[in-house]
């Protein structure tokens, strides 16, 4: 297959991690999408990194895993504090900090 | 045969996209993202990048979604309401989607990137299995993984802190496990 079938495929994949984050309400659907939004541009890493046949672009893709696995744990535990604190999970309620 | 392998792979990363945004219960949504993930293994194995495959299989498939179950069990799921702070949201997100998707391809499609055509160049045997991967990540990269090393630590502890019961926080329910070591490090709340 060549390299633009990946392309196209991960910004396909980019824009449904997009379009969920729109269209859902839920926080933790929200971190969800912002998964397959990185996954996307970890796709389009590895792919470009063989497209260059360097192996640099894998590289790229395993910090982008690790900074994923940080805001996941991050974002879940803030899901967590939300829960405890008996406030509604739900990005439209909490909207505090809106200036 | 190399087609069949990507159409397959790209169709279940596909389908579990979708999946994601399209499930009501955060459960399936979870159960959908773990087929996405397994997918996108399938296609960095296609680009021969072994390490990465393994990796995702193992650290996202394996421990992060595990972390998300963990999380949507203690959570519930609960439904969502079906109140628009914007009206026609549901209508407008799709079309900007659709949008961002041609830009996109417009833009990588576009360049003037001849490489994009063909498979790449021809790889030595060795190309993306962890020794090379582990070669550079030492001795080019050696820096970012250090960095990198040092985030985890800070989003483990930055997870205790903001998900540790407080000694006497509102609205949480009194408990003995209360950790009391974390008393110490726990903002006032």
């Amino acid at each position: 297959m060549n390299i633009e079938w990946y392309i196209v495929l991960s910004s396909l994949l980019f824009a449904t991690g997009v379009l969920g984050i729109l269209i859902r309400r839920s926080p933790m659907v929200i971190l969800l999408c912002l998964e397959l939004m990185l996954n996307a541009g970890n796709l389009a890493l590895v792919a470009f990194s063989r497209m260059v046949g360097n192996g640099q672009g894998q590289v790229f893709a395993v910090i982008v895993m690790v900074i994923a696995a940080c805001e996941v744990v991050v974002g879940l535990g803030l899901i967590v504090a939300i829960f405890r604190r008996r406030l509604p999970l739900n990005v439209d309620d909490l909207r505090e900090l809106r200036g | 045969m190399e087609a069949v392998v990507f159409f397959v792979a790209a169709i279940g990363a596909l389908g579990g996209a979708i999946g994601v945004i399209a499930m009501r219960n955060p459960f399936y949504s979870v159960l959908a993202l773990i087929v996405h993930l397994f997918s996108l293994a399938a296609l960095f194995l296609l680009l021969t990048s072994a390490f990465v495959a393994a990796a995702q299989v193992v650290v996202y498939a394996g421990a992060v979604m595990v972390l998300y179950v963990f999380v949507v069990a203690y959570v519930g799921g609960g439904g969502e309401s079906a109140w628009e702070p914007i009206p026609g949201q549901r209508l407008l997100a799709p079309l900007l989607a659709i949008a961002l998707f041609v830009e996109l391809s417009i833009a990588v499609l576009g360049s003037a990137l001849k490489a994009l055509e063909t498979k790449g160049p021809e790889v030595s045997a060795g190309f993306g299995n962890p020794a090379a991967i582990g070669r550079l990540l030492l001795e080019k990269f050696l820096l970012p993984f250090e960095a990198s090393s040092i985030l985890l630590l800070l989003a483990a502890v930055g997870a205790i802190v903001l998900a540790a019961r407080r000694r006497e926080g509102e609205g949480d329910t009194p408990s003995k496990h209360s950790p009391s070591r974390l008393e110490g490090v726990s903002p006032s709340p």
